[in-house]
């Protein structure tokens, strides 16, 4: 199973050795998610204006008077990095066209965690990728509240142990489905929805770079690996990932204008068990409750399989 | 001169803010708010405003909108009222502590519950500590020539901050009034354009809003407090040269026939017009009575304040908010603390009432002087205040 496509060069030729988002920063050891960020800032170059949420990647990169970023980057609240991108890209926008500022193209990007975004900053970015603002918005997800203390989202994976959702004697952690983020970013008609994760660097780059020249919102929902909210050791963060896209949890596909593709198309999915043993939020799982996770993984991959022949090129 | 027209004081507030060339306009619709909004996406869907008309999709991404505009240089205009202000609370703070001059009405209504679109000042009052400037109006051509001022002030390099413009919702903002439009030379003349020392672009990489640690923090909050107390001296020049070039003359403290007068009302917003005529029957009645109006809020002007009142025995302090549970209205809870230990301290009684649109009339006032001139008689306690009007009490 090749995902990753084969090329004749060394990745270093694919992505930049720039960093946009410098070392030194305070995330945790094995962290994905910084790994995510680095090479979205990779992807980006340059020429962007950065609107993050509060969250992990904010305290980890802005304690002032340090910062991590070499590129214009604001952080104003939790709930309205969609906002606050719409309105840097709305300002940006009129003062080009009446030359106060010189022309010149800028990628807007907003980013949030899994809470910033499919809990209480889903009103704003609904808002913003239905006015159409020209901008990326990203989606760090690492499955719950993690810069709080590993407290539950609506993103977080059935069964997942959390300080929220405890394996308690009765009720064994969280009860509830992962929100499906990038169906509801893609229920707005945006030109480009997209799935990544860093364990897949360059697909990841790809799809950043594709979002970044459509005209008009992009939304990429990125699974973060998070070793110290997932309770697993962080050599093993790139190697989750993998297992998460190869056991079909978190399928890696993009809707371009409507059309489904798998930018990585798993033949025989592996079991979900491979995944969830090797993280400590999942130890407490009974057979049953595997074989429930197993069971709504396959349907889901099958769902989205459909939805790929329904929407395929002519 | 300008032209002088008859038009709705909502209408000529967003004619106003066409003149200052704003760039970007975030707003949500509520009552009675709405009026200002909808005649601004009239005047950039005519053509006759190059901005952009952002409409969000609540109060809260309206200030978060604002926020990004002004981060990169772009001139801000939002408006709201009451649970709209309560809505977007969080970021109204932060945007003072990112020192973002956004400008925003405030057509001031009550807060729920019971809900109620009506007029009083208790949205105000909620964020009184925000860090914003805060000014008050009392008629419609304030508020057209506060809106140029606000821009004039906000985005000096001295002060940076945003500042609100409260106008009493339906009282105001739903008249006709006559207002002076101003020449556009006269707003060249006036408002410079927004040049802000540090703006979002890519040329020059700037990190805003990153962690304040507590080994910052403090530092951080004392540098905001002081620009916005040292504002006073750009907003008095401000209104100043306002009134060099169109002739209207503004000031922190407003004083009505205040020459001798043993007692004063203070008020606050669009009842000083209605307590000015009052002031006039009383005193063709033998009378000593006078008016004193606070237009500027935050940062208070204590020095003005107290000038004003040097020679006043007794103050009658109009609030239309409540701080329940507190010592009086809003306003002469700040009027005891600003009087405290002075020379010839006057007597401060202090009314409530006009909540949610209730109508106060000449004759109301002039209940609220003889009432208060009875109070005054048995020596009233700093903590005494009254609901006035209301039934059962």
């Amino acid at each position: 199973m090749e995902i990753v496509e084969p090329t004749n060069v060394y990745a270093y030729k694919l992505i930049t050795k720039k960093d946009y988002f410098a070392p030194g920063h305070r995330a945790c050891q094995g962290c994905a998610e910084a790994l995510a960020v680095r090479l979205v800032a990779k992807a980006l170059g340059r020429n962007v204006i950065v609107a993050s949420a509060t969250g992990c990647m904010e305290i980890i990169s802005s304690p002032w008077p340090f910062t991590s970023w070499r590129v214009p980057w604001i952080h104003v609240a939790f709930e309205n990095a969609a906002a606050v991108a719409s309105g840097v890209e709305a300002g940006m926008k009129v003062l080009m066209r009446k030359g106060k500022v010189p022309k010149k193209k800028i990628t807007f990007l907003a980013m949030a965690g899994d809470g910033g975004t499919s809990d209480i900053g889903v009103q704003a970015l609904s808002g913003a990728l239905e006015r159409g603002h020209d901008f990326i918005y990203i989606c760090y997800d690492n499955e719950a509240y993690m810069n709080t203390g590993i407290q539950r989202s609506s993103s977080t994976p059935y069964g997942a142990s959390t300080t929220t959702s405890p394996a308690g004697k009765v009720i064994p952690g969280q009860m509830t489905w992962k929100k499906n983020m990038p169906e509801i970013a893609a229920a707005h008609s945006i030109p480009y929805v997209a799935t990544a994760c860093p364990s897949y660097p360059i697909d990841l780059v790809e799809k950043v770079k594709k979002a970044a020249k459509i005209k008009g919102p992009a939304y990429i929902h990125i699974l973060s690996v998070c070793p110290t909210g997932w309770r697993l050791p962080p050599a093993l963060s790139i190697k989750a990932g993998r297992l998460a896209v190869e056991t079909g949890v978190f399928p890696l596909y993009e809707i371009e204008y409507g059309r489904y593709r798998f930018t990585g198309k798993i033949e025989k999915l592996r079991p979900v068990e491979e995944y969830l043993k090797i993280q400590g939020r999942f130890r407490h799982l009974s057979e049953e409750m595997i074989d429930t996770i197993q069971k709504r993984v396959v349907e889901e991959y099958e769902k989205l399989e459909k939805k790929v022949e329904m929407t395929e090129g002519d | 001169m300008g032209k002088r027209i008859g038009l709705e004081v909502s209408l000529s507030a967003a004619e106003a803010v066409r003149m200052a060339n704003v760039d970007c306009i975030a707003a949500y619709p509520i009552t009675p708010q709405t009026h200002i909004v909808e005649h601004l996406s009239e005047l950039v869907n005519d053509g006759d405003l190059d901005a952009e008309f952002i409409p969000v999709e609540s109060e809260h991404s309206a200030m978060s909108v604002s926020a990004g505009v002004s981060a990169v240089g772009a001139r801000a205009f939002t408006c709201t009222s009451s649970q709209g202000l309560a809505l977007m609370n969080e970021i109204v703070h932060i945007v003072a502590s990112m020192r973002l001059p956004i400008v925003m009405i405030l057509a001031n209504r009550s807060m729920s519950g019971p809900i109620s679109i009506w007029n009083d000042h208790t949205d105000v009052m909620s964020i009184r500590d925000c860090g914003w400037i805060q000014v008050f109006a009392n008629n419609g051509q304030e508020v057209f020539d506060n809106v140029l001022f606000a821009y004039r002030v906000a985005e000096s390099q001295k002060v940076m901050l945003p500042l609100i413009i409260n106008i009493d919702g339906f009282i105001l903002t739903h008249v006709i009034e006559p207002v002076e439009f101003w020449e556009k030379k006269q707003v060249e003349q006036y408002l410079p354009d927004f040049k802000p020392i540090h703006t979002l672009h890519p040329d020059r990489p700037v990190t805003m809003g990153g962690v304040g640690m507590p080994y910052v923090f403090s530092e951080a909050k004392v540098a905001q407090d002081e620009p916005l107390i040292q504002s006073k001296a750009e907003i008095i020049t401000a209104w100043k040269e306002l009134g060099d070039i169109v002739g209207r003359y503004y000031k922190p403290i407003e004083t009505y026939r205040t020459e001798d007068a043993e007692t004063l009302f203070v008020t606050q917003g669009s009842f000083g017009e209605t307590v000015s005529l009052v002031v006039d029957a009383l005193r063709d009645k033998g009378e000593s009575v006078g008016l004193v109006m606070d237009r500027l809020w935050r940062p208070f002007p204590f020095d003005e304040f107290r000038e004003a009142t040097s020679q006043a025995k007794n103050l009658i302090v109009i609030d239309r908010a409540i701080s329940y549970g507190g010592q009086g209205g809003p306003l002469a809870i700040d009027i005891r603390s600003a009087l405290y230990k002075g020379e010839n301290q006057p007597n401060i009684t202090n009314f409530i009432c006009g909540l949610a649109g209730r109508d106060v009339t000449i004759n109301d006032f002039k209940n609220i002087y003889h009432k208060a001139m009875e109070k005054i008689k048995e020596n009233p306690r700093e903590e005494d205040f009254e609901y006035y009007g209301v039934r059962g009490k």
